[in-house]
């Protein structure tokens, strides 16, 4: 009978130990959005953010997380692509291969705050780019780079070899086989790395307090030439993001509504992560049943 | 191991003409010391099915998949390959025109996950091949003769991957012969199917034999014995017989062929 009562026991911790992680997730989540949920409004997300009065909303910090995401997303995602589908489709497995690995992992834990002195170093003194959106997204390009590529790797190698060999018995190349059979085919995957890289990135703040900046400048919204300084798209102003402001109000801002603020920043934060993360899902069941034509009636 | 001695005792030869491919003294070694296959040299007849049997690890799928290069990467291939009078195993030789030429069929079907329309032609396609008209024609033509037409044709723009196991693996062959080639090496390719599965790939394989050389890998002595016209017996890294099937079934020449075949060992 001590089997089935070792069995019990150790049955009662797993459900003891889930629940644990249960709780302190819907503890921290549940936190954010009840206090932070009341104090989103229309308002909150339309106007600007105040330096003294209550009353601030963050629309520039806003749009600043998602164009940075983006920004961060696209000069990311090639090279990424490109040293994944070289580390699972080409690299030969020996000590070279292993160290650019070993790196990449360690690049992965890299603190962000020392990606963000990293990049101050470079982008914002040595590059002069100052304190700008083009560094921000630098910089978070290096603090993302290791794992988006990770993630990539990954759900190349889950493409079952037979894949590619069945390309390469019909004689196509080993180039073509990769992008018209195993990217495919990897695509789930590859979409649910990107979107776990991007969660990531849009709620960083230390690697972008040194870089982008944590002042917004005046923005106008009509004028669409990026290369105007008052322009939203001018990747050369200084930019402060959802997570930077949080940080802000709470140490240096003087708003009276700080606790406010942040609650319904962070909310908003989580939402927002929230809605890409099911967005993404969604486009990439959508692609790959295209691709495999697995919808069609 | 006194008694499973290596020389072969059988080797059936061919003239030139009769021969879709042949192969002289070819060696494989794995990682430069491990060496798997022993001066292998046979000849394919035009227009047969030739089985390769043998116990597992006797070296005949490190064979096959040498015919079509298929080993580039993995293995040290030495020896010759003639195709054409041309000897293919050169490294100055377009793999991948080889490979249309020598299609191959594997253990587990393989379908990418597209559709099985695109299965088909997205090889043909990547070849240059456009028109549309054409690209349908061969899509309808291919899976004729792979005796699956029947059972796919309203719905060729499903995902290949609903398809049955056996389906699949008929699909895997119409999409080997889409390509046009003249010899199709099959590995071991009715190993992961159900016998009724087995029996309609095999009519299959019969159906072929008059405009293909095939060679097939097997596990399954009865298949072997059911379909094919030549016979090769493996043993570890070497062919010990090579005769018409009926011969090596009925009368072996070898001791070690005979035990094989008995079923005393493999």
């Amino acid at each position: 009978m001590h089997a089935k009562r070792n069995d019990k026991i150790a049955t009662v911790f797993i459900y003891i130990f889930v629940a644990i992680v249960i709780c302190i997730l819907a503890g921290i989540l549940g936190e954010i959005l009840i206090t932070g949920l009341p104090h989103l409004s229309w308002h909150f997300l339309s106007s600007s953010a105040s330096s003294f009065q209550a009353g601030g909303g963050v629309r520039d910090q806003l749009f600043n997380s998602v164009y940075l995401l983006i920004l961060t997303i696209a000069i990311s995602l090639p090279i990424a692509l490109g040293a994944a589908i070289y580390l699972s489709e080409y690299a030969k497995d020996n000590w070279i291969t292993n160290t650019i690995r070993t790196s990449i992992e360690i690049l992965s834990s890299l603190p962000s705050i020392v990606v963000g002195l990293f990049g101050y170093l470079l982008f914002v003194i040595q590059f002069n780019l100052g304190f700008s959106i083009i560094s921000g997204a630098l910089a978070l390009t290096f603090f993302n780079l290791p794992i988006l590529t990770s993630n990539i790797e990954q759900a190349l190698e889950g493409v079952p070899q037979s894949q590619r060999e069945a390309g390469q018995a019909l004689g196509l190349s080993n180039w073509k086989t990769i992008r018209g059979i195993v990217l495919p085919a990897a695509l789930p995957g590859i979409l649910t790395g990107i979107v776990l890289s991007a969660g990531r990135v849009f709620g960083e703040a230390a690697a972008l307090i040194y870089t982008a900046g944590q002042s917004g400048s005046t923005i106008d919204y009509s004028n669409w030439n990026a290369f105007s300084p008052t322009s939203f798209l001018n990747v050369m102003r200084p930019a402060e993001t959802l997570a930077v402001h949080i940080w802000k109000v709470n140490t240096e801002g003087i708003i009276p509504d700080a606790t406010i603020v942040s609650a319904a920043t962070s909310a908003l934060l989580v939402i927002v992560v929230i809605i890409f993360n099911f967005g993404a899902r969604a486009l990439g069941n959508m692609l790959y049943r295209k691709l495999t034509a697995s919808n069609t009636k | 191991m006194d008694d499973l001695k290596k020389e072969p005792t059988y080797i059936k030869t061919f003239s030139s003409d009769e021969l879709a491919l042949s192969t002289k003294n070819l060696s494989v070694l794995y990682g430069g010391t491990i060496q798997k296959l022993f001066n292998v040299s046979l000849g394919f007849k035009k227009n047969a099915i030739t089985a390769l049997i043998g116990a597992s690890g006797s070296g005949k799928s490190t064979f096959l998949r040498s015919l079509n290069r298929m080993n580039d990467k993995v293995a040290t291939v030495k020896g010759n390959i003639i195709f054409h009078g041309l000897d293919v195993n050169k490294p100055n030789i377009n793999v991948y025109e080889l490979r249309k030429n020598i299609g191959m069929v594997f253990q587990k079907p393989n379908p990418f996950p597209k559709s099985i329309r695109a299965n088909i032609t997205y090889a043909l396609k990547a070849d240059g091949q456009k028109d549309k008209q054409k690209l349908d024609q061969i899509v309808e033509e291919s899976l004729r003769a792979a005796a699956l037409w029947d059972e796919v044709k309203d719905k060729l723009d499903k995902s290949a991957l609903a398809l049955s196991g056996g389906q699949q693996q008929r699909l895997c062959i119409a999409r080997a012969i889409a390509l046009k080639p003249e010899i199709l090496l099959l590995d071991e390719p009715a190993s992961a199917l159900d016998p009724v599965s087995t029996a309609k790939l095999e009519d299959t394989l019969k159906q072929l034999r008059s405009r293909y050389t095939m060679v097939m890998v097997t596990h399954n002595m009865q298949q072997a014995s059911r379909i094919s016209e030549y016979t090769a017996f493996f043993h570890l890294g070497h062919v010990l017989e090579y005769d018409v099937t009926s011969n090596v079934f009925t009368n072996p020449k070898g001791r070690i062929t005979e035990k094989y075949i008995q079923g005393s060992f493999g």
